[in-house]
C-alpha cells in the first residue's frame, strides 16, 4: 500500500488540518506517514494545499506530485490538480465550489457538496471533515474510528468541545463516499 | 492630487503579488509618478532589496539590479560611480535596511553617496511571514517575539532618519506615512525633494515612509490604517529631518 | 503525554527541540526560508527552559554571537538557509580556527544567489570542502528522516564538544518543511555537562588566563596550529563515518543522501521488483565521506549511479572513493526541482543496460 495524497483549496478552508489528521490518523495505525505543506509568498492569498504519504513501505518524496487520492475544495484546485491525479486514482470534488465538471474518465470522481453539507448541519466550518470523511472511505487501511483518537491530538484544548460536531461532520462524509460508490 | 491614482508611465501594467490593502503598491505608485513628472525613467537605475519588494523590477519601467539583502546602497554606490549621470534609487524594507543592512545604509549616507533611497516601514519582516523587525514596536506580537517585543532584551525600536540625521553626508531625509490621503500627499512631496537633491548632485538622500502588512499584523487593510496612526506615527515622528537650506 | 511518545512534528521544529534536548540553551539566527519555524519555534522554547533565544541584526551577527558563546563555554546552535549559510562563512572558519563547538542548521535551497525557496543539494561542496577560507573541516550530517535529524542533532552537541569543532546538519527545504512522527530523547540538563577547563568565563580562581583566537602571526606557528588541527581531522576521519548500505549483496548501487535518499530508495524498491539486482549506498557523514562503503563493496559493485539535487558535487567524492574501472554515472536536479523516482529508475536500467547487462 502506497497512497499519495493531495489536498488543495484556498487558505482558511482547513486543507492543512485534513492532512495533518490523515497523517495522525496513519501513524497511530502503525503507517509510515509524512505531512508536508506547499510554502512561500505563493500561499498567500491563494491557493493551498498538502501532501500526505501513507504507506507500508518507507515514505520516499513526501511531496506528492502524482496523487493517487486528491481532494480539491475550491475550483483553482481542481483547475490545477485534475490533471496530476494518476489514472483510476481518487479524485474528490468539493461541487458547492466546483460548477465545472470533472473532464478525465480515467479516474474515479466522488463529488461531495461539502460546503452546502456543512452550511446543512449549521456549521460552514466543518466543510473539511466532510470532504476527509468521504476521503476516508477510499483509503484502505484506516478505520474511521481512528478519528476519534486523532481528533484530541490535533485540537487544541480549548476546541474539544468540537469533537462531537467534528465526527458528525466526518461520518457524514462517509456516508456520501458510500453512497457514491 | 487625483494623479496618484492613475497609472504613472515608469509603472507596468498588470497586477503586482502584494497583499491586498498591501501599501508597497502605493508606494510603487507614488516613486513611479515622481519619475514620470522629472522626466528621470530614461536613464534611471533601481535597486532591489530581499524582501516583499524584491519583485519591484516587474512593475518600474526602468533598468533595475536585485541586490543581496540588505546590500541595496554599496550597490546602488557602485552604479552611481561607473554612470554618474544616472539617476539611483534603491527601494528597501526596514528588515533589509535597518538590520542586516545597517552598515551598508550608514556608509553610504555617511559618504554622502548621491543616491535616492525608498525605505518602507512596516515594523515587520513582510516577506518571511512576519517575524520581528528592528522597527518592531514595544509589545508588538510577532512570531519571533510570540509575548511581544520586549525592550529589556531587543532593544529600542530604531529610528532611522532620525540615526541617519547626525552624518553630514545626508543631504535629505524625511519620514512620512501612508495612512491616509493628506499624509500621502506630504510624502509625495518629500520624495520629489528627495530625488532633486540626488539630481543636483547635493547629495545622500532618503524618505522612510511608514506601511503596512495586513498580512502579518493579522489586520483588515482598513484595521492597519488605523493601527498605524494609533501606533506608528506617535513614535516615528513625520517631516523632514534634514534638507540642503538646513544644511547651508 | 510521555516523554517517549512518538509524536509528528515538523522537521524545523524538531531540530530545535533536538537540540533542546541535548542541553542546548542559547540560540542566535534571522529570519530565512525555509527554516523560519526553527527560530519561531525556538523563540517560544528558549525561555520555557530559561534559556537565551536571540534574533540577530544579520547572518553575519549571528554566527559571531555563536562565536562568543560557544568560547563561553556553553552549547549553541544557529540555523540558516542557503543564503544567510554564505555570509555565515567567515564565522565559521574563525570558529573552526579557534577550535570552538556549535551546532550549524542548513535547510539548503535552490541557488546560485537569491535562487528559490525550495529544496536543494546544491550546498554539498561549501558545507564538506569548507566553504570559508583556509584549511579547516567541520562534519556535515546529512539526515534523510525526521527521525534521524533528531538523533543526529541530538549527537551533534556531543562530536562538537569532543573535537572542539563545529557541526552541520544538512537538510533542505523539504525536510524542513515535512512532519513526521518522531521520539525526542530526555531533556538533558546542561548543568550535569563535563565544564570546558579552556573556555572564557573571567578568570575567577584559575591559574591560567583562557584565550579565544584564531590568530598565529609567526607562520611557523600557525603551521603548527595547522598540524594539530590535521590530526583532528583525522581522527574524525577514524570515528564519525557514518553511513546505510541497503542489500550490500547487490551489484549495483544507488549513491543518496539525505531527502534525495528517500526517493532513490523508492527507484530501488521499485528496480528490484522488476529483477535488478541494484542495493543504495547512503552516506550520513558528508564529511567524513565514507570511503570506506564503498571500499567494502569495491569486489562486487558493477556500476554506481549518483543522485543530488545538484548539478553534481557528491558523486565527486564518490568517484574518489571508487575503483576508476567501475563506471559512476550521475543524475541530478537543481534549483530546487526535485527528481522524480521514475525518472531515476530509468537512469539506472539505462546505466546497467549500458554496462551491457540486459535482461
Ligand atoms: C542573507 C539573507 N538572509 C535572510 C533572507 C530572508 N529574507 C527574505 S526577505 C527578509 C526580510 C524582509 O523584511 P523587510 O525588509 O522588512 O521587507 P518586507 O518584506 O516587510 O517588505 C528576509 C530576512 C535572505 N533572503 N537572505
Ligand atoms: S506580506 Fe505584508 S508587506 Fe508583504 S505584500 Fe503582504 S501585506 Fe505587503
Amino acid at each position: 500500500m502506497y497512497h499519495e495524497i493531495l489536498i488543495a483549496g484556498f487558505g482558511g478552508q482547513g486543507v492543512m488540518l485534513m492532512g495533518q489528521m490523515l497523517a495522525y490518523a496513519g501513524m497511530k495505525r502503525d503507517l509510515n506517514v509524512s505531512w508536508i505543506p506547499s510554502y512561500g509568498p505563493e500561499q498567500r492569498g491563494g491557493t493551498a494545499n498538502c501532501g500526505v504519504v501513507l504507506s507500508t513501505e518507507p515514505v520516499g518524496s513526501p511531496v506528492v506530485t502524482e496523487p493517487s487520492d486528491c481532494a480539491v475544495m475550491n475550483l483553482p484546485s481542481l483547475t490545477k490538480f485534475e490533471p496530476a491525479v494518476t489514472p483510476s486514482g481518487y479524485l474528490y470534488v468539493n461541487t458547492s465550489l466546483c460548477p465545472d465538471e470533472v473532464t478525465r474518465d480515467d479516474i474515479k470522481v466522488v463529488r461531495v457538496a461539502a460546503t452546502e453539507e456543512a452550511d446543512a448541519m449549521g456549521n460552514a466550518r466543518v466543510a473539511n471533515m466532510i470532504m476527509l470523511g468521504a476521503m476516508m472511505g477510499g483509503l484502505e487501511g484506516l478505520p474511521f474510528e481512528v478519528m476519534e483518537e486523532v481528533l484530541p491530538d490535533v485540537l487544541p484544548e480549548r476546541h474539544h468541545g468540537l469533537i462531537p460536531v467534528n465526527l458528525k461532520a466526518l461520518a457524514r462524509g462517509r456516508e456520501i463516499f458510500e453512497s457514491a460508490e | 492630487m487625483k494623479a496618484v491614482f492613475t497609472r504613472p508611465r515608469s509603472l507596468t501594467d498588470g497586477a503586482t503579488h502584494y497583499c491586498p490593502g498591501c501599501i508597497h503598491g502605493v508606494a510603487h505608485r507614488m516613486v513611479a509618478q515622481i519619475l514620470d513628472e522629472m522626466d528621470l525613467a530614461d536613464r534611471t537605475i533601481g535597486v532591489s532589496p530581499v524582501g516583499c519588494a524584491v519583485f519591484a523590477y516587474d512593475y518600474f519601467q526602468c533598468d533595475f539590479q536585485q541586490a543581496a539583502h540588505g546590500r541595496a546602497p554599496a550597490v546602488a554606490t557602485g552604479i552611481k560611480r561607473a554612470v554618474p549621470d544616472s539617476f539611483v534609487f534603491t527601494y528597501q524594507g526596514d528588515g533589509d535596511l535597518a538590520s542586516i543592512g545597517t552598515a551598508e545604509i550608514v556608509h553610504a549616507a555617511s559618504r554622502g553617496e548621491k543616491i535616492s533611497v525608498v525605505f518602507i516601514n512596516n515594523a515587520i519582516y513582510g516577506m518571511t511571514g512576519g517575524q520581528m523587525a528592528p522597527t518592531t514596536l514595544e509589545g508588538q506580537k510577532t512570531t519571533t517575539s510570540p509575548a511581544g517585543r520586549d525592550l529589556a532584551d531587543t532593544g529600542n525600536p530604531i529610528r532611522m532618519t532620525e540615526m541617519l540625521a547626525t552624518l553630514p553626508g545626508a543631504a535629505y531625509l524625511a519620514r512620512g506615512s501612508c495612512h491616509d490621503i493628506k499624509h500621502l500627499r506630504a510624502t509625495q512631496k518629500y520624495l520629489k525633494r528627495a530625488f532633486e537633491v540626488q539630481e543636483r548632485g547635493e547629495g545622500f538622500s532618503m524618505v522612510e515612509i511608514l506601511a503596512n502588512c495586513p498580512t502579518n499584523w493579522g489586520m483588515s487593510p482598513v484595521e492597519s490604517l488605523q493601527w498605524m496612526e494609533e501606533n506608528l506615527v506617535p513614535y516615528y515622528p513625520l517631516g523632514e529631518f534634514r534638507s540642503p537650506e538646513e544644511v547651508e | 503525554m510521555s516523554e517517549r511518545q512518538l509524536q509528528m512534528v515538523k522537521g524545523n521544529e524538531a531540530v530545535a527541540e533536538a537540540a533542546v534536548r541535548a542541553g542546548c540553551r542559547h540560540f542566535f539566527g534571522y529570519p530565512i526560508t525555509p527554516q523560519n519555524e526553527l527560530p519561531e519555534y525556538m523563540s517560544g522554547r528558549m525561555p520555557e527552559v530559561g534559556g537565551t533565544f536571540l534574533q540577530a541584526e544579520s547572518e553575519v551577527a549571528a554566527i559571531n554571537m555563536v562565536y562568543g558563546a560557544a568560547g563561553a563555554g556553553v552549547r549553541v546552535m544557529t540555523s540558516s538557509s542557503s543564503p544567510g549559510i554564505s555570509l555565515k562563512q567567515e564565522g565559521i572558519s574563525y570558529i573552526a580556527g579557534a577550535e570552538l563547538p556549535c551546532v550549524i542548521v542548513n535547510m539548503v535551497r535552490g541557488g546560485p544567489g537569491l535562487g528559490s525557496i525550495q529544496p536543494a543539494q546544491s550546498d554539498y561542496f561549501q558545507s564538506t570542502k569548507g566553504g570559508g577560507h583556509g584549511d579547516y573541516r567541520m562534519v556535515v550530517l546529512g539526515p534523510a528522516t525526521l527521525q534521524e535529524m533528531v538523533d543526529l542533532t541530538y549527537e551533534a552537541f556531543d562530536i562538537a564538544d569532543r573535537y572542539r569543532n563545529p557541526v552541520m546538519i544538512l537538510g533542505d527545504g523539504v525536510i524542513g518543511q515535512m512532519m513526521e512522527p518522531v521520539r525526542f530523547p530526555d531533556l538533558m540538563d546542561p548543568d550535569t555537562l563535563p565544564t570546558k577547563e579552556w573556555a572564557t568565563k573571567g578568570r575567577r580562581d584559575r591559574e591560567e588566563l583562557n584565550l579565544i583566537n584564531s590568530l598565529y602571526l609567526d607562520p611557523d606557528a600557525c603551521w603548527a596550529h595547522n598540524q594539530h588541527l590535521a590530526r583532528k581531522y583525522a581522527e574524525m576521519q577514524e570515528n564519525e563515518v557514518r553511513y546505510e548500505v541497503v542489500h550490500g549483496d547487490a551489484e549495483y548501487f544507488l549513491v543518496a543522501y539525505g531527502t534525495t535518499a528517500r526517493i532513490a530508495r523508492r527507484s530501488m524498491t521499485d528496480l528490484r521488483e522488476r529483477g535488478y539486482d541494484v542495493g543504495l549506498v547512503r552516506p550520513i557523514s558528508l564529511w567524513p565521506f565514507p570511503e570506506k562503503a564503498f571500499r567494502d563493496l569495491a569486489d562486487r559493485a558493477r556500476g554506481y549511479l549518483a543522485v543530488e539535487m545538484s548539478l553534481g558535487q557528491m558523486v565527486e567524492d564518490v568517484r574518489l572513493s571508487v575503483d576508476s574501472s567501475v563506471p559512476v554515472a550521475f543524475y541530478g536536479t537543481a534549483g530546487g526541482v526535485m527528481p522524480h523516482h521514475a525518472d531515476i529508475t530509468q537512469q539506472m536500467e539505462d546505466l546497467i543496460r549500458g554496462t551491457g547487462d540486459d535482461r
